[in-house]
């Protein structure tokens, strides 16, 4: 889901290789059809397209059916999807703030809700979430972005607690600064990582059966630091 | 949406200029729906040394993201992708199928794209001739949003003028280019040290019908030593073996090395160490391809070696006619006179097998390419003579690797270039092109 998302295609690129076969769900058929094309000529052994706006909640459970139907079973769910948004015109305005909850946090919690469910009914399953280092402290830079994948978080947290015992891996993901379209307008920096190196990370994370990943590992030791810091101090700083 | 990244830098580090650079992501992001209003340039990866990638106060089109495969055919070996996709990743795609590049220039770091701006060549130019010979078609979009599918059969005009066109006649968005099969990641390799270009050239002539042939030469070595080197040839092995891909380059150069670092005592002693590195006149091996081809691309961001100020890369090709080698030796004299030191410095034959590239470089003749450290007013005076022996002997000058030849230079080298500038998109320049065509 998001699946022209620069960190989902190169994630794709790498289970291409081993030959899995996809479902791939977004909004815009002309992107969707290129990675498409791209994941079958590296070596996908099928891909069916969905197009659908995936801030439209009700819409979740005949997609996923739909999904269900064209693999005959799901073994990976990558949940993908996800807007930066205007942090100065969101604390402005609420108006830019609902929308970004709605496509961080509502639309990721309505498919994690079936898709939770499927897996633990199934007894098995994957089910990886791209959230951000964001979520991991309120910043004045960001916090409405780092509201929305703070509270993912902790409904994956909850989510894990309760179906882990079914068999049923829930990866928290979460990446630094990634070099993509997302994060296009910003300066880059010796932090950036490219979607190359996420990718690997989160099958590398699958495949360890692992609960949250910092990706580049760096960004643990760093997201440490900025957690361990005093309210009294961290209300001063410019972050 | 231009965005603020570092600035974009050619491969030789020379000259710095200032630019916008707008990354495309997509087929559909070119022509943006408002043109900026500066001149347009796509760029790949940046390893030509140059101008050609660079526009001062520019905007340039990105395509490193444009790297999907869009259809590959086991049977053929025809593969279509979009024009950032560098060989490298081709590599990484292909190999463990069976197939290789058909031409491959000396670092696997350039996208498509660039390989067919600037109609590269490798150490099969002899046999196969240039990139441009292995396109089938691609697809060229222009600055006003029209499209146009190029191939040798349609729009044959700007199939040519595309090719070794610089990337000035518009974005090239996919291209279809057909791979050869190999049956093992090894080259059946031989080296032969050789003295003098008079031997070099009879060496390539005995080896005309196998597939590989490049040779090193020491350009410090002076008296009976001078212009020795080692002639490199290779076939692909054809004892099947598994096509395993290739592993990732671990090491990448740290720093910015001083100006000093390399000068004519270093360079002499690597020189002397990398010609007596092979004892014997003549010696063989299966080496693999990663080493054959891409001896550098196993030190990321090597040019760093040249510290902050960059290189020049100087290539030419001197065409076969009375006095072609007393050219080449011309040029070696006036690098051993100028003192200035260069430690990559390669000799190859250019077969005669035409390009469909209307401005493309190799032609018929010896081509002879090497680094130098920019030391300002020395690489510069020497780089002026080069051109003026180049020119005198009717040879030509590779733009990709040029930041140094004047217009009047370049309008000698390629005639065809009036002939071309009708092709090129209203709204697209480079650096170099201005610099080309604006007569002092």
């Amino acid at each position: 889901m998001g699946a022209t998302s620069a960190i989902a295609i190169a994630t794709c690129r790498q289970l291409a290789a081993r030959k899995a076969s996809f479902y791939l769900v977004a909004r815009s058929e002309s992107k969707l059809q290129a990675v498409a094309g791209d994941l079958l000529t590296r070596g996908a052994s099928a891909v069916t397209v969905k197009l659908i706006d995936l801030d439209d909640t009700a819409q979740h459970p005949q997609m996923l059916e739909s999904a269900v139907a064209a693999l005959g079973q799901i073994d990976l769910a990558l949940i993908a999807h996800g807007v930066l948004g205007d942090q100065e015109q969101a604390q402005a305005d609420y108006s830019f703030t609902e929308p970004i909850l709605r496509t961080n946090l509502l639309s990721p919690v309505s498919l994690c809700t079936w898709l939770g469910n499927y897996f633990a009914a199934q007894r098995r399953g994957v089910l990886a979430v791209i959230s951000s280092v964001a979520g991991d402290r309120g910043r004045k830079s960001n916090y409405i972005y780092g509201t929305s994948k703070g509270a993912l978080n902790i409904f994956l947290d909850g989510l894990r607690n309760r179906i882990d015992r079914y068999g049923v891996q829930v990866l928290t993901i979460r990446p630094g600064f990634v070099a993509t379209p997302m994060t296009a307008h910003l300066r880059r920096n010796a932090l950036f990582a490219e979607p190359n190196t996420i990718a690997r990370g989160i099958v590398k994370a699958i495949e360890r059966r692992k609960d949250v990943v910092y990706l580049p590992a760096v960004w643990a030791a760093i997201m440490l630091v900025i957690r361990s810091i005093p309210q009294a101090l961290f209300k001063k700083l410019n972050m | 949406m231009a965005n603020r990244q570092p600035r974009f830098e050619s491969w030789g580090r020379y000259p710095t200029l200032q630019a916008d650079v707008l990354p495309l992501h997509w087929a559909t992001d070119f022509p943006p729906k408002s043109l900026p209003s500066t001149a347009m340039l796509p760029v790949g990866a940046g390893r030509s040394y140059g101008d050609v990638c660079l526009l001062d106060q520019g905007t340039l089109l990105s395509t490193r993201a444009l790297d999907r495969f869009c259809h590959f055919d086991p049977e053929t070996g025809v593969l279509r992708c979009e024009a950032g996709a560098t060989l490298a990743e081709i590599l990484d795609f292909a190999v463990p199928r069976g197939f290789f590049l058909p031409v491959t220039p000396g670092t696997k770091y350039a996208t498509v794209g660039g390989a067919i701006a600037n109609d590269v060549h490798g150490k099969n130019h002899h046999i196969v001739g240039t990139f441009g010979r292995h396109l089938l078609s691609f697809e060229l979009i222009r600055s006003d949003g029209s499209r146009l599918l190029c191939s040798p059969t349609e729009n044959q005009e700007w199939f040519r003028a595309t090719i070794g066109g610089m990337g000035l006649t518009g974005l090239i968005i996919w291209a279809e280019i057909r791979l050869r099969p190999i049956v093992s990641r090894k080259i059946q390799y031989q080296g032969t040290k050789f003295v003098g270009i008079d031997e070099f050239v009879a060496l390539s002539r005995a080896s005309a019908n196998t597939g590989y042939t490049v040779a090193w030469i020491d350009c410090l070595a002076s008296g009976r030593n001078f212009a020795r080197g080692i002639f490199m040839q290779g076939e692909h092995s054809d004892q099947p073996e598994p096509l395993s891909p290739s592993k990732a380059a671990r090491l990448t150069f740290p720093i910015d090395l001083p100006e000093f670092a390399l000068n004519h005592f270093s360079v002499g002693i690597f020189n002397a160490l990398y010609y007596n590195k092979q004892l014997g006149k003549r010696k063989t091996g299966l080496v693999d391809y990663e080493p054959f081809f891409y001896p550098l691309d196993s030190v990321l961001q090597w040019n760093r070696i040249y510290g902050k100020s960059g290189l020049l890369q100087f290539q030419c090709v001197i065409p076969w006619e009375q006095g072609t080698q007393s050219g080449i030796v011309r040029i070696l004299e006036a690098i051993t006179e100028s003192g200035l030191a260069s430690f990559l410095a390669v000799l190859k034959v250019f077969g005669d097998k035409p390009s469909p590239g209307l401005l493309s470089f190799p032609a018929p003749g010896i081509t002879l390419a090497l680094d130098f450290p920019i030391r300002q007013q020395i690489s510069f005076a020497l780089f002026d003579c080069l051109a003026r022996i180049t020119l005198e002997h009717h040879g030509k000058i590779y733009p990709a690797k040029d930041a140094r030849m004047t217009a009047r230079q370049f309008q000698a080298f390629y005639p065809e270039w009036r002939e071309f500038a009708r092709y090129v998109d209203p709204r697209f320049s480079s650096a170099f092109w201005q610099r080309v065509t604006t007569l002092a």
